[in-house]
């Protein structure tokens, strides 16, 4: 899209995009840049000689079986993070849209957990599950269960995909509720005065009419549980116990910044950039299409 | 539509803002109580007398991190620095490649639209090597500057401008209006609300901000409150839990007051903006 | 006020030739009406003339001066636009202060300018308020006294009544006359309504592909359009043609349908046969017991007449506007007063006057 009226001169436009691409070219490009020179190369032990290698760190990576298993655990990690906190935003989203009392309200109590950081949310969570001070902790002790996430690694999992997804509800709400309120009253209508109702009509109609909020929410979902969930996992886990709720980027920091494993976290950060590259490229291919019909 | 009590939808919206508002209650009781109570795993849903731990956590801070109020200050810094410069630094450029016909305005605009997919996370070392070669470890320039680029900001800025009807724009030029002008007369004012919208979600997207500051300011005068609640909890063993339950409501207050006095103007940004 | 000359102003848009070369000249204090087509170049001409958009090509003197290179702040001309676009953040009355803040008057000198051309269009009591509480026809009121309040060398008009409801349109229409007439300021109006183009304009241009057609007084496009479009484009409703050819030494046209009518004003040059097309306009065509059979397909009652719509006997349609009493139910005879008759030579479709 272009506009029609646009005015002239290019100095003042030259002026204006400086800073944001000076910023885009230092923190943005030059570091891709170096993680991608970094990935094809190999220091000396003293740091003193670097050594072109080609893709040997990645061959390195993908034959390492820590990292392949990191990987896997990232896209259960994902699935199982987006999967529920989308489903539990589109249940509250539907009902908050009816026409009932107190509307207003109910929006706004499940709004605000958007400002949340992910950080903190952990600090919620341990309150309820941590093996001594936790409240539902307690309760599952009291039933029987063996509960310490801090030795369970599948109980840590768990306790990481809950409260990330928690974390991340009220954004999908947000997009489900707007989403359900630009479908149009007379699709409504008409789906109504065919008889289709509850189930059905949700099923039939209101679903497959949010299939393009679903797609958008589905992409940021992904791109969220893999990203932004690292200060909730080092806050709860730290990626452990051992490396049961290490995602790939806990493993980048820790092999990077606490192991300082230099080319290979670079060939770590390139894999990502490449995830995410593809992630992006889908989810606009798709809103062009969408846009085009 | 029928006058009788929808049930279903109020009972489901309550489980459902329990869910929410429980724990957040829980961690207010919490910071309340007796530390030693809550260790032996004695925590209660009714706040307790320790209302003073807050003003103990303001000033005095917890083991080996510093005064809260002091943590508060830094992140209110960050936010704020972030959302500002994110939005003058996005208008300048959306500005201009909307309104502007100049040599490699589309190489300039794929330069900024690529950004979009290199979210910190992914370039945590390379980046880290870049603003240790400008010497902007341990300050609050490192802390800030490299989170203000934003390709998500100058995208929905386009869109907002390229979205004011040319008529406007003409009607400004009819008056005598140059682009200095026009941008501030017209375009500014009449993008308000989405500019309003997008500092209520920059300020959240700065104040949430971990693992930057985790990595690039080891100086704990430079902590943030986040880095400061993480660092409290990480101890573990003698973790006193009200002063982290007491940082955890302060952490949250800010961000979610601007939240939720923007609420209007925040969902109609956030949900108009990123499609 | 002030005059107004275009030398030969063509513009394009990448190939695209979108204007194909306009002489004009506009008389101090005239009201001009571009009037056509969607697409045919009207508003591009009209943005040409406020420095909107740069001509390819031509000069635009205003007053004399060539500013066909400048900005359009420079020009002194002011705007009315179609959809208003009024700025929504500012009050009516800083809406028609701005461009005068902009060329730096003095506070005091604002408002009594803006107060005056209030008072003028009735809006003195909206003053404070915001656009979007503003009813249509007010709305369009304050983009006129946006434009008046800056008493600029000359008044652009792109198509500014085409939002409102017909009701609103006349009385607005009846406004805006009223309005140029007693400022007195030189003025383009764009639109693609014919009856504003008659009612409204000093003179009419008729632009078609790009091309005037034709530059005259409205009632003179309207008894003698120049070409075969402009026959068509003005009056509803429209001309009928009739296809017909050139016979009895150039004095009459013989038409396919039959009959040979001879022209009362004069003979038109050129040879015996020669293809013509012959214009009627349906309130022209009169009943005649004598005449040519009419098969009626459909009547369009209009209230004090009635239009209707049938064959003639070789097929060809036929349009005719008859006082309501006459209208027939299923055939009529009709005939074609020789006085009424337009001649076109089909081959290029221009008109053909005697001579």
């Amino acid at each position: 899209m272009e506009r029609r009226t646009i005015f002239g001169g290019w100095l003042l436009p030259a002026a204006f995009v400086l800073p944001q691409l000076l910023l885009t070219v230092f923190f943005f490009l030059w570091p891709a840049g170096e993680a991608i020179y970094g990935s094809l190369t190999r220091q000396d032990a003293f740091g003193l000689r670097t050594q072109f290698i080609g893709l040997e760190n990645f061959v390195d990576l993908f034959e390492d079986p820590l990292y392949v298993e990191s990987m896997w655990r990232t896209v259960y990690f994902c699935a199982a993070v987006s999967l529920l906190s989308m489903s539990v935003a589109l249940l509250l989203a539907v009902f908050a849209d009816r026409e009932i009392a107190g509307r207003g309200f109910y929006r706004t109590m499940l709004i605000w957990p958007y400002a949340i950081a992910p950080a903190v949310a952990a600090v919620l969570w341990i309150l309820l599950l941590h093996p001594q001070i936790g409240m539902v902790a307690h309760g599952l002790k009291a039933i029987g269960v063996v509960w310490d996430y801090k030795i369970n690694g599948g109980q840590a999992m768990l306790v990481v995909i809950l409260a990330s997804a928690w974390k991340q509800v009220s954004y999908n709400f947000i997009f489900f509720l707007a989403g359900l309120q630009s479908i149009p009253r007379s699709v409504i209508e008409a789906a109504r005065m065919d008889g289709a109702r509850g189930w059905r009509r949700f099923r039939t109609i209101i679903f497959p009419l949010l299939a393009p909020t679903t797609f958008f929410l589905l992409v940021v979902n992904l791109v969220y549980s893999a990203f932004d969930t690292f200060g909730t996992i080092q806050a709860l886990t730290h990626g452990g116990p051992g490396k049961s709720t290490e995602t790939l980027v806990v493993k980048v920091y820790r092999d990077g910044v606490v192991n300082l494993d230099l080319g290979g976290s670079s060939a770590q950060s390139v894999v990502l950039m490449v995830g995410i590259v593809v992630l992006t490229v889908v989810q606009f291919r798709f809103l062009g299409k969408r846009d085009k019909t | 539509m029928s006058s009788r009590t929808d049930w279903t939808a109020h009972i489901v919206l309550s489980i459902g803002v329990l869910l929410f508002v429980l724990p957040l209650w829980l961690v207010f009781s919490a910071s309340t109580q007796d530390p030693a109570m809550i260790g032996r795993g004695e925590l209660s849903f009714i706040p307790g007398s320790g209302i003073g731990v807050y003003w103990k956590v303001l000033t005095e801070g917890a083991p080996g991190v510093a005064p809260v109020w002091h943590l508060l200050m830094v992140s209110f810094g960050m936010a704020i620095s972030i959302a500002i410069g994110k939005i003058v630094i996005s208008v300048l450029s959306a500005y201009a490649i909307a309104f502007f016909r100049f040599p490699f305005r589309l190489v300039c605009f794929w330069t900024i639209f690529f950004t979009l997919m290199l979210p910190v996370e992914v370039r945590i070392i390379p980046t880290y090597s870049v603003m240790a070669g400008f010497g902007l470890i341990n300050s609050f320039t490192g802390l800030t500057l490299p989170l203000i680029a934003s390709a998500t900001a100058t995208l929905l800025f386009r869109q907002t401008f390229l979205a004011v009807p040319d008529e406007l724009v003409e009607a400004a030029r009819m008056d005598g209006a140059g682009p200095l002008r026009f941008l501030r007369d017209i375009l500014l004012p009449v993008s308000g609300a989405n500019i309003a919208a997008l500092f209520v979600i920059l300020f959240v997207y700065g104040w949430n901000q971990y693992l930057w500051p985790l990595l690039v300011a080891t100086d704990s005068r430079l902590d943030t409150i986040v880095i400061g609640i993480v660092k409290m909890i990480g101890a573990d063993t003698s973790v006193e839990w009200n002063r982290v339950m007491a940082t955890a409501v302060l952490a949250m207050l800010p961000p979610v007051a601007v939240v939720l006095l923007m609420q209007t103007w925040f969902v109609k940004g956030l949900t108009e903006g990123d499609k | 006020m002030a005059t107004l000359k275009l030398h030969d102003l063509r513009k394009s848009f990448g190939p695209v030739a979108v204007l194909h070369g306009i002489d004009l000249a506009l008389a101090s204090g005239e009201m001009l009406v571009i009037v056509g087509a969607s697409g045919c170049g009207k508003s591009t001409l009209l943005r040409l003339v406020a420095g909107l958009e740069d001509p390819t090509a031509g000069a635009i003197e205003l007053d004399g001066k060539d500013v066909a290179r400048l900005d359009p702040a420079e020009r002194d001309i002011a705007m009315v636009f179609q959809n208003y676009a009024l700025y929504p953040h500012m009050s009516v009355f800083d809406n028609m202060a701005y461009a005068l803040k902009i060329r730096g008057l003095t506070k005091a000198d604002i408002t009594t300018r803006v107060q005056e051309t209030a008072e003028m269009l009735g809006l003195g009591p909206l003053l404070a308020r915001k656009p979007r509480q503003l009813s249509g026809g007010q709305r369009q009121r304050v983009a006129m006294g946006r434009a008046i309040v800056r008493h600029p060398k000359l008044f652009l008009f792109d198509e500014p009544l085409s939002n409102l409801d017909a009701t609103l349109r006349v009385t607005m229409r009846a406004e805006i006359k009223r309005l140029q007439r007693r400022m007195g300021v030189t003025s383009l109006y764009v639109t693609h309504d014919q009856v504003e183009a008659m009612t409204l304009g000093d003179r009419l241009l008729v632009l078609h592909q790009g091309r005037a057609v034709q530059l005259a007084t409205p009632m003179e496009v309207f008894e003698r359009p120049a070409n075969v479009y402009v026959a068509g484009f003005i009056g509803a409703p429209a001309m009928n043609f009739l296809p017909a050819t050139l016979s009895h030494g150039g004095t009459a046209a013989s038409l396919a349908l039959g009959p040979v009518i001879p022209f009362v004003d004069g003979r038109r040059a050129g040879a015996d046969g020669m293809a013509l097309t012959i214009g009627i306009r349906p309130e022209h065509v009169v009943a005649d017991a004598a005449g040519e059979e009419l098969q009626v397909d459909l009547l369009e009652p209009l209230g004090s007449e009635t239009v209707v719509i049938g064959r003639l006997s070789n097929g060809e349609m036929l349009s005719v506007k008859l006082p309501k009493a006459e209208a027939p139910t299923e055939r009529m005879s009709v005939g074609f007063p020789a006085a009424a008759l337009h001649v076109f030579d089909a081959a290029t479709g221009l008109r053909l006057d005697p001579g």
